[in-house]
């Protein structure tokens, strides 16, 4: 197997492909997007539950590849007792990593995992499907 | 011209098969020396486009050098020639389709832009509310969104062919469908999924009892099966030029030429005029009716090329071993644990789908492309097709003349990889 491969596919990846966490609907969500990639069909929903300024719990459902249900995964752990401006700067600095910009030295230690896309770069949008989704929900909490 | 002869099958039993020469193909193509990701390419998406021979690039090459010119109504030198060429590539249209004349082959940009004239000058000036279009389930998106564009604007009503199990169309069902407001039948020659070859023949005969108009969708049929027109006696047939081992960005779209008579243009410019005033115009005769503004020139010469190409193989022998190699990669896929081969049970051009247990079609993709493998993931623009198999994407692996039997071994040796990866 090349490295590259190894890379992309490191156990923390298959292992939130194999078992999502937060996989499920958040019945007291206060709000909720959709993350569609028309080009593959990979469809995930995101719900947020917000408490003032804080996330106070996130979860997901939906279909995809491994990368894109590990990324989701993932997320739902990292943005959970994070305030939103905290989840906007993951937002962003999550986006940096796999698009090769910068090392994303601010994200915690097991979303630096990701980094394996970058050789990859038509995977890019497999990985911040979610993240592109939760942003949604976010501002569509925001504009309300 | 070489004329193109079409060996019935009954002379052909009892004969040995014909000996088709992979290693002589290849070294026609450049692009398959490439190394990708430290590996020998093994190009196994020829569904979505195929490569190109030396003949049909050096072709292009020289027209640009040499040739460029706008073609028709030009009184230079440059411009004669480069009609004559433009005009040459659909006499080769035209003799490779089986067509009856030139006259019924009109150039367009793919096979998209080809289905959409038909349904656009066709269906919009025939269908009435009420008037049914029958497609399959297996349609690719751009042989059933164009119709459903065109029902929205008449009131017609599109219904679907079911697919079988078996990969199949439901012949009975048709027979059911089909009635007295049945006026279109659009169906694809062979499948882009699961590479399902339809009776087209047998479709056609049924459709016009009823009186119906039948349209082919040939992407997929073109390049692997020695297509004759006449024969098939469809109305319309569309195909791509880039599957065809030819440029992209030029289609061929074949009409009966009583048909082409009497439709509207679909588009209005340059070239397809017979005469302009300020309120209203008349019509060229088809095909030029249907090729408003400068049509792609320098793919025409390519497509030329590549018939011409295509038309000095041994297409006896092509279609077997074709037909031997897509036959051992299904056989040989199957063995892998947790894989299924959607549509196993049809006749099929070599394109073939695959469902893996707990492994996305993107996954495997990805694992096969650091092996040096390309192959195509997803929904392969055939949502329906999908839903119908209960999956939302799958692997394509599609087989071309340049393929070979270690490029199976290598595909198998991918699939294993990507169990253990995913074990």
């Amino acid at each position: 197997m090349t490295s590259d491969l190894d890379e992309l596919y490191q156990s923390v990846i298959l292992d939130h492909n194999a078992s999502p966490r937060n996989f499920r609907k958040l019945d007291d969500a206060t709000t909720h997007a959709e993350g569609r990639n028309p080009l593959c069909g990979d469809v995930y929903q995101i719900w947020l539950k917000l408490d003032g300024e804080q996330v106070a719990d996130a979860s997901f459902q939906g279909q995809g590849c491994a990368i894109s249900k590990a990324s989701a995964s993932m997320m739902t752990q990292a943005i959970k007792g994070k305030t939103v401006a905290e989840v906007r700067d993951l937002f962003e600095q999550f986006h940096s990593l796999v698009t090769g910009r910068t090392g994303g030295a601010g994200l915690p230690g097991k979303l630096q995992v990701f980094q394996g896309v970058r050789a990859f770069p038509i995977r890019v949008k497999c990985a911040t499907l979610s993240w592109h989704a939760m942003k949604a929900a976010l501002d569509t909490q925001t504009a309300d | 011209m070489a004329p193109v002869t079409v060996i019935p099958p009954e002379e052909l039993r009892g004969r040995t098969a014909p000996v088709w020469d992979v290693r002589k193909v290849r070294a026609d193509f450049p692009i398959l020396s490439r190394i990708v990701r430290g590996r020998p390419l093994v190009y196994l998406d020829n569904a979505a486009t195929a490569q190109k021979p030396a003949a049909v690039i050096e072709a292009i090459d020289r027209y640009y050098r040499t040739g460029n010119a706008n073609v028709h109504r030009g009184v230079h030198t440059l411009s004669e020639e480069a009609t004559a060429a433009y005009e040459r590539a659909r006499e080769l249209a035209a003799v490779f389709l089986g067509a009856a004349s030139p006259s019924e082959i009109i150039f367009t940009a793919g096979t998209t832009a080809s289905l959409n004239l038909v349904a656009q000058s066709y269906g919009g000036s025939v269908l009435r509310p009420g008037d049914e279009i029958l497609v399959t389930e297996m349609e690719h998106h751009s042989n059933l969104v164009p119709w459903q564009l065109v029902a929205e604007r008449t009131g017609a009503t599109v219904r679907a062919i079911p697919v079988m199990e078996s990969g199949g169309l439901d012949l009975g069902a048709f027979e059911r469908l089909l009635g007295a407001r049945t006026r279109i039948v659009a169906v694809a020659h062979a499948s882009n999924v699961i590479g399902a070859i339809n009776p087209v023949n047998a479709i056609a005969e049924m459709a016009h009892q009823v009186g119906a108009v039948v349209v082919v969708d040939g992407a997929q049929s073109a390049p692997h099966l020695r297509v004759n027109l006449v024969a098939i006696d469809c109305d319309f047939f569309a195909c791509s030029g880039h599957k065809l081992y030819g440029p992209n960005g030029i289609g061929i779209l074949y009409g009966k030429r009583a048909l082409l008579d009497a439709m509207p243009p679909w588009q209005g410019g340059g070239g397809m005029i017979r005469e302009v005033q300020i309120e209203r115009s008349t019509w060229a005769a088809p095909p030029e009716r249907f090729e408003a503004g400068t049509p792609p020139i320098a793919e025409a010469v390519g497509l030329g090329a590549a018939l011409e190409y295509l038309m000095r193989w041994d297409w006896e022998a092509l279609v077997g071993y074709e037909q031997a190699l897509i036959a051992e990669a299904s056989r040989k896929l199957q063995e892998v644990p947790g894989l299924r081969v959607l549509g196993e049970g049809a006749d099929r051009v070599s394109v073939l789908s695959i469902s893996m247990d707990r492994v996305h079609p993107h996954d495997a993709g990805t694992v096969l492309d650091t092996l040096g493998i390309a192959v195509r993931a997803g929904h392969h623009c055939a949502q329906p097709l999908m839903r119908r198999f209960g999956v939302t994407a799958t692997l394509r692996a599609s087989f071309g003349a340049y393929n070979t039997p270690e490029e199976v071994e290598a595909l198998i040796a991918g699939m294993h990889e990507v169990r253990r990866v995913f074990q």
